[in-house]
């Protein structure tokens, strides 16, 4: 038996997991337009490489990786790009982002789908998966490639598979591991490799039986259950309660010999290196005020509002969420479309989410302290960021804040503390830019001058050359 | 609106009303043993305070219902009532809660900003201003000289007017802690004085165990943590132990300073109170072990019978500067 470490807090917030997960997986039907954002990952946005008027097929690269961190984008079915251009997204910022527009045809055509040698060199096999749009599919999108090499410098002792989807309401993760745990577990055994890691650990919240017994006869991994507390499923939450390993605040956790991925991530790669098929889709739940909540297997770009049709809009609906109650976003409307980062959307209403009670002063309980799994003193930050003294709020370490919402969750006085740590770090950021900026004038200033002062210099010097020559002749 | 999207957190008001009820054991105790004036003073002093906060709320312009109805005002009633002797003039009772409410708490910024437990700026105010009134306790029913009926009880608090052939000297006496210390003072032993009438009834323990019974509830509600009460008690009791071991003559018992005076409340309702406190847990055994050895420090070399109030206004100062320096390491920066 592994032994298990503890991480401080966390809270237990009502499952409401029950709901969605009667059903198996669902396919819904084509959508009539797909709504695919050029930039679905961390890092640099993917360059369109198609033009309005178009065919493509399902699973051409429509959108080029530009750049060392980014990640191609797909065309997830057959079909006629209409254009490309600004659309709404759903992402935090609430901006526009450039989409390409693709009308589905009906015909499913696909590329040319080649397999993958298992055992061909890891670089190669890294290129592949960024061709193939592999990203973080727990929420994060960070390119996967980048976190399967781990230089040269580093040895990875653990692979960790992340199933324990702690956040309440979302169970994509949970039918993916029940229905498809052999894609799971191969696609671990492809990341082990690149690794080079010498285990495989799965950690899956002990409310999921059902897929902690399919993982477990899918083989080829150590799968352990994890106690059910939110946020028991963030990546230093669940390193640190199986493997002991505290990974601080900016730094990478390979550097401490451990990676973790989520379980959606370990089959997409599995698809894309022995079935050669780039990321096209993903499981997406649908619930909250619904009436047959359940998880879709929807393309990317697929619009919201269409995936919220099938589950049966109900009555009373006040907009949507974009992952779950503790830390989603509000979507801007229910037409953005299905993006990688997209694990769930949860449609509201009065009755499921009330409105927030007027916040009342902070009584310094320190309820939020000891609910607070980067063991920060809530308190002292929300002090220190409504008085906009944002470096002592530094001080106390705002940055490690890994915005989980559960200070704010057990705050007898009501206070949206995670609010004003965004606000604070969104202002600090801010005024970082602006040093920069200023910083860089400043330098272009120092740069242009001294070119002036050079090139006087030099003049001054081919004169005196020139005027000696002519004496000398 | 934003993530997240759900609370779970009992309101302020569901602690405050926890932290009432947990105070009912020591009220009814408190009857059993002085009679229905406690009551009268609990009624007073909670009147005043609602009064007061309201006013005081409208005056700073914050609203005045959410405020009202967090029930901080009305705990700080009852905590100060319970210090006040039974039977203490209404002036007294409407003074130092006028104090507690109005300077140390909205002056100092309302709920959340006060630096100092209000309940205890009103305590000492009054000790420090009143003496006399302050420290005369009625007599435990079971050693009065005399006894006086409810109706006669009011026209002391509220007339100051006694039956004409009672005394105010047969009425009351010192409290257990005060005896100590005068008859110390007179070079009793310790033998002679725990011999005296006062030492004979069982008030003071029941009392005392009340509080605790309402304590614990409130450790188990998870609403106080261990800290504050823990190192609270042990600390005096630490101290007076080992003073009790070398000298038992001229210093009394460790348990003896747990069922006396203020220990008990102070400890599960004083130094808990989250305003005045600090956050970080090792600050609260700083935090409450100071208080312990200040609170024994007064018992024995004060010129106040008991500590606990000024133990705690002189460490609510000391309250920023704890929290300073006690930041637990935050995740991943440990060592
Ligand atoms: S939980 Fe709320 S009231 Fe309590 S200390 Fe934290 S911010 Fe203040
Ligand atoms: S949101 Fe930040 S401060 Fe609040 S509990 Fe989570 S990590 Fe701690």
């Amino acid at each position: 038996m592994r032994q298990l470490y503890h991480f401080n807090g966390g809270v237990h917030p009502p499952q409401h997991k029950d709901q969605s997960t009667i059903d198996p997986i669902r396919i819904p039907p084509l959508p009539e337009k797909l709504i695919i954002p050029l930039h679905q990952h961390i890092g640099s946005s993917a360059k369109a490489l198609v033009q309005p008027g178009e065919r493509v097929l399902k699973g051409q690269m429509i959108g080029q990786p530009e750049g060392h961190v980014s990640s191609a984008i797909h065309a997830p079915t057959s079909g006629k790009i209409l254009s490309v251009g600004m659309e709404p997204v759903p992402h935090p910022s609430g901006l526009d982002a450039l989409c390409v527009i693709l009308e589905p045809d009906g015909l499913e055509e696909w590329i040319e789908r080649v397999p993958l040698d298992p055992e061909m060199d890891p670089g190669t096999m890294r290129t592949k998966l960024k061709d193939a749009g592999v990203v973080g599919l727990g929420g994060a999108v960070f390119p996967s490639f980048i976190k399967l090499n781990p230089g040269s410098k580093n040895k990875v002792r653990t692979l960790i598979l992340n199933g324990a989807e702690c956040e309440p309401y979302i169970t994509c993760d949970d039918l993916l591991m029940r229905e498809r745990a052999f894609e799971i577990a191969e696609g671990a055994k492809l990341m082990q490799r690149l690794l080079g890691a010498e285990e495989v650990v799965l950690g899956i919240e002990d409310n999921k039986p059902l897929a902690i017994e399919a993982m477990k006869s899918a083989g080829g991994m150590e799968v352990v259950a994890v106690p059910t507390v939110y946020p028991g499923g963030g990546a230093k939450q669940l390193i640190k309660v199986l493997t002991g390993v505290e990974v601080p605040a900016g730094e990478r956790s390979t550097d401490l010999g451990v990676q973790c991925f989520n379980v959606a991530t370990a089959a997409s790669v599995y698809r894309a290196i022995r079935l050669g098929e780039p990321v096209l889709s993903r499981i997406v739940t649908i619930t909250g005020n619904v009436a047959q909540p359940g998880n879709y297997e929807a393309l990317i770009g697929t619009p919201v509002d269409h995936l919220i049709r099938q589950a049966g809009a109900l009555p009373g609906s006040s907009g949507a969420i974009m992952g779950g109650p503790m830390m989603g976003i509000d979507l801007p409307s229910t037409h953005v479309p299905v993006v990688k980062a997209m694990n769930c959307v949860i449609v509201k209403s009065e009755a499921l989410f009330p409105k927030a009670l007027d916040p009342m002063p902070c009584i310094r309980c320190a309820r939020c302290a000891e609910s607070c799994p980067a063991e920060l003193q809530p308190q002292e930050l929300y002090w220190f960021a409504k008085a906009k003294n944002f470096g002592k709020a530094q001080e106390y370490a705002l940055f490690d804040c890994i915005e989980c919402g559960c200070c704010s969750y057990v705050c007898p006085s009501h206070i949206p503390l995670v609010q004003y740590y965004r606000y604070a770090k969104s202002e600090i950021w801010a005024q970082e830019r602006e040093k920069k900026a200023s910083d860089l004038a400043r330098l272009r200033h120092e740069f242009r001058v001294e070119r002036m002062e050079r090139d006087k210099r030099e003049k001054a010097e081919r004169l005196a050359q020139k005027s000696a020559q002519a004496k000398e002749l | 609106m934003n993530s997240p999207y759900i609370t779970r957190s009992p309101s302020v008001t569901e602690i405050m009303v926890k932290v009432l009820a947990a105070l009912i054991p020591a009220i009814a105790a408190d009857v059993w043993f002085f009679g229905p004036a406690v009551l009268v003073t609990l009624a007073l002093a909670s009147v005043t305070a609602l009064v007061l906060e309201a006013f005081m709320l409208r005056l700073r312009g914050r609203p005045v219902k959410p405020f009202l109805m967090d029930g901080s005002a009305l705990l700080t009633a009852w905590l100060l009532g319970l210090s006040i002797p039974p039977m203490a003039p209404w002036w007294l009772i409407v003074t130092g809660t006028a104090f507690a409410i109005v300077i140390a708490k909205h002056l100092y910024g309302g709920l959340g900003s006060n630096p100092f437990n209000p309940a205890m700026v009103g305590y000492a105010v009054l000790i420090i201003s009143f003496p006399v009134q302050m420290t005369q306790w009625l007599a435990p029913a079971s050693i009065a000289q005399s006894h006086l009926d409810f109706s006669s009880i009011l026209d002391y608090m509220f007339f100051h007017a006694l039956p004409a052939n009672t005394g105010l000297d047969a009425l009351t006496s010192a409290t257990p802690l005060d005896t100590l210390k005068t008859q110390l003072h007179l070079d009793k032993s310790m033998d002679a004085i725990m011999s005296l009438p006062i030492y004979g009834t069982i008030g003071g323990k029941w009392m005392a165990a009340a509080y605790l019974a309402g304590g614990l509830y409130l450790l188990q509600q998870k609403i106080v943590s261990w800290h504050v009460p823990v190192s609270f008690i042990g600390t005096i009791a630490i101290l007076s132990g080992a003073l009790h071991l070398v000298d038992p003559a001229h210093y009394a018992s460790p348990l003896f300073q747990l069922a006396s005076g203020a220990t008990m409340i102070g400890a599960f309702f004083i130094l808990t109170d989250p305003v005045t406190g600090p956050t970080t847990p090792k600050g609260k055994l700083l935090f409450a072990s100071g208080a312990g050895f200040l609170t024994y420090v007064i018992r024995l070399h004060g010129g106040y019978p008991d500590g606990v109030a000024f133990a705690v206004l002189l460490m609510n100062i000391c309250v920023p500067l704890i929290d300073a320096y006690t930041q637990p390491p935050v995740f991943g920066k440990k060592k």
